[in-house]
């Protein structure tokens, strides 16, 4: 579910559930999930992610498909646990990352490499604009499958971002570390958000989406920042 | 003669960590204009001419490897460059270090009994600080690339690999033209415009005395031919052709890394160069030479080898990588990080992505605020990897450097980030764990809610609320409305319910 989604953002996990179990998904949360630790990695404490890396594996071990809804998260289970586990010297966790990376899923990519499904049967009548985000595109290689199954949503009108493929500026600790830089590239985002003229942006990841939101609402911009899985989870009963 | 007149360069020497440093350059903002219009300029012409060739993927890849096997038969081409450059009337000198190397250049040019030298556009020679040490032995140094012209005149810092005065724009160029060119030689006409063609007229005349006029030359090399001897400019203007051709002493002072191994190796890199750097298919004059050819150009020929810390990169099996660099720019003009704030708030004559992993490299971590700062300059948003045109890694290396950082810092008093990554790392080895937080952070934030968002806070948090809201935490965390509804079974209200609901924004 990711740590952010679970302790910020409920929503999108409540909607990745019901979604998932409209597209016949036998969905289960295993609570001794936490983190996948990229936060640890990429601020350069490798050895503190050790514990959080074992106990994701120890917590997904056996399903056959992990899904989490944040590219970037996902991105780091496949990219940086192998690295943080040959860090460890512990040859145990070294198979358990190298059986069970394969297996997470982004969960556009779950939807329609794994399910095959593009129209997932949503509603949702808004003008939409969408921020790709970095490691969707770049890290992951998600392609255009978050578009496509948006541009299936019954009701949507989807309009193009302007630069849409440059980065937010959130950067996980960069957004503190660097505070400046990182509020200069957010509000260039947020100014291409309302030059698109959207009511609703909606991205992959809610990291991305707290950044750019944060700064939509502190410039009453009035437009709403929602998670990818939460406009699919939408029907004409609850859009 | 110089006739004693030169010009004091300006060094990098107390420039602030890159967050300082940063958050002056995004205040000025007609520096925020040229670099904008600069680096999108470039970017999209570098899209465009890469786009168009049908092998580009492969050719990135060919760079990456043969650049890497240079890395690994690093000593074995060093001594085959060195017998190739020997046999064709080259002298061959090895400098460990910035200083040696300097001391090699002053040397050869107190032997000739010269106060000048004119000088191709160079990373290396910028890297070991070549020009104040000349000024230091009372030797002028006359750049005579177009930028490096504007950035010595100016008496300012190169702040891009390619196009050093990127953060300058015509009219600030016509102003320091006017004021600075007749102190050190032939000066702007009265009535100069800032039309670029005007501009680059000026600077025409204004070198031309110093090309004619130069017994030695100093250069760098964009390649080294290691089984011919044979060393490569790269450049647009010419300038670099005048300084390779006219001057009796030529010395060039190259990173042993810009050796590549045969003649043929430079069919790739001749097409990877100029497409990504100026985002042209072929760049204006590309030079090569192979030590002396009697009776034509410089009759005396010099390359000083240096090392300064490269080979210590090549042991660092992640870092070594980006000894693969041609200097082409392409990941600072795709920067969004270097895109706001320049190349100054780098601290380093390389700037950027590049220059945020090579510098902490060259130079070490640990030993200063200002250059362990740059590895964490970056949103890691790998812009910079997908353009590179040798496939470095860039986002990969300044992950591992924020461990070499914070390595370096452990065992004293932890810091604030440290105590909070201890603490989350304890909190997040256990799903119970972080349930307390969250149910503690639900709580104890209440008091500062407003409209489901949480508005200015004190330091460290005003970081974050500064400019932008922080989401207030919800009601429920998800694992706790998991609990609660069986994973929504029980629960007809929130997990059907519309979304958005269970949190406030």
């Amino acid at each position: 579910m990711t740590c952010l989604n679970d302790t910020m953002f409920p929503s999108t996990g409540q909607a990745t559930v019901r979604l998932l179990n409209r597209l016949g998904v036998d969905v289960e949360f295993p609570t001794a999930q936490t983190c996948c630790g990229q936060m640890h990695v990429n601020s350069g404490y490798v050895p503190e992610a050790i514990p959080v890396v074992r106990a994701f594996v120890d917590a997904f071990a056996g399903y056959d498909a992990v899904v989490a809804p944040s590219g970037s998260c996902v991105a780091s289970a496949r990219e940086q646990h192998k690295i943080v586990a040959a860090r460890s010297g512990d040859r145990g966790l070294v198979r358990a990352v190298d059986e069970l990376s394969p297996h997470v899923y982004e969960l556009s990519e779950f939807i329609v490499d794994k399910l095959g499904v593009v129209d997932v049967g949503a509603y949702f009548p808004h003008r939409v604009t969408m921020h790709p985000t970095c490691h969707s595109t770049r890290l992951l290689g998600v392609g255009d499958r978050p578009e496509r199954l948006l541009k299936a949503v019954r009701g949507i009108t989807m309009v193009d971002l302007p630069a849409a493929e440059e980065c937010c500026g959130f950067g996980g600790t960069f957004s503190l570390k660097n505070p400046d830089v990182s509020v200069a590239m957010g509000a260039d985002k947020a100014r291409h958000v309302r030059e698109s003229g959207a009511e609703v942006l909606v991205a992959g990841d809610n990291s991305c989406l707290m950044h750019i939101g944060g700064l939509l609402t502190r410039q009453q911009a009035g437009i709403r920042v929602m998670h990818l899985a939460e406009i699919l989870a939408s029907t004409e009963e609850v859009a | 003669m110089s006739d004693g007149r030169m010009i004091e360069t300006k060094t990098f020497l107390g420039i602030p960590p890159f967050p300082v440093a940063a958050k002056e350059a995004l205040a000025d903002s007609q520096l925020r204009g040229n670099m904008h219009h600069a680096t999108h300029t470039i970017r999209t012409k570098r899209a465009r001419v890469t786009a168009e060739l049908p092998d580009w993927e492969q050719l990135r890849v060919a760079g990456a490897d043969i650049k890497d096997d240079v890395t690994a038969n690093m000593g074995r081409y060093l001594v085959q460059l060195e017998e190739s450059l020997t046999k064709a009337g080259a002298n061959v000198h090895w400098a460990r270090d910035a200083a040696e190397a300097n001391q090699i250049v002053i040397g050869i040019a107190r032997r000739h009994k010269v106060d000048e030298v004119v000088k191709v556009k160079s990373m290396a020679t910028g890297e070991i600080e070549l020009n104040v040490a000349m000024e230091k032995a009372g030797i002028a140094v006359w750049e005579t690339d177009l930028a490096e012209l504007i950035v010595q005149l100016g008496h300012d810092l190169p702040s891009h690999i390619l196009v050093p005065a990127i953060h300058r724009n015509r009219s600030e160029v016509r102003e320091i033209f006017m004021r600075e060119m007749g102190k050190v030689g032939m000066p702007a006409a009265a009535d100069l415009s800032d039309e670029p063609a005007e501009l680059a007229g000026a600077a025409r005349r204004h070198l031309r005395e110093k090309f004619l006029r130069a017994k030695v030359a100093v250069s760098g090399a964009n390649f080294m031919v290691a089984d011919t001897g044979t060393l490569v400019v790269v450049e647009s203007e010419g300038n670099g052709r005048m300084c390779l051709t006219l001057p009796e002493v030529l010395i060039s002072v190259v990173g042993i890394e810009k050796i590549v191994p045969t003649w043929k190796d430079l069919e790739v890199f001749l097409q990877l160069l100029p497409r990504s750097a100026t985002g042209e298919r072929m760049n204006p004059y590309t030079s090569t030479w192979t030590g002396v050819t009697p009776g034509d150009g410089p009759q005396e020929v010099h390359v000083i080898l240096l090392d300064n810390n490269r080979t210590k990169v090549l042991a660092d099996e992640v870092g070594r990588q980006a000894l693969r660099c041609i200097r082409c720019s392409a990941c600072l003009n795709v920067c969004p990080v270097y895109e706001r704030v320049g190349g100054h708030a780098y601290g380093s004559i390389y700037p950027g992505p590049i220059g945020a992993i090579l510098t902490p490299m060259l130079k070490g971590v640990g030993v200063s605020k200002q250059i362990d700062s740059l590895p964490f300059a970056s949103s890691l948003c790998g812009a910079c990897y997908e353009v590179c045109p040798v496939r470095i890694n860039i986002p990969e290396v300044l992950v591992h450097l924020r461990e070499l950082v914070v390595g370096s810092h452990r065992g004293g008093v932890p810091g604030t980030l440290m105590t909070t990554m201890k603490g989350a790392s304890w909190l997040l080895g256990g799903g119970w764990r972080l349930g307390l937080l969250q149910k503690a952070a639900g709580l104890s934030t209440r008091v500062l809610w407003k409209n489901g968002v949480i508005g200015r806070m004190p330091p460290p948090m005003s970081r974050w609320t500064d400019a932008r809201d922080c989401p207030a935490p919800p009601t429920e965390s998800f694992r706790a409305w998991w609990k609660r509804t069986d994973g929504g079974r029980n629960d007809a209200g929130s997990a059907g319910g519309t979304a958005g609901k269970g949190d406030q924004r």
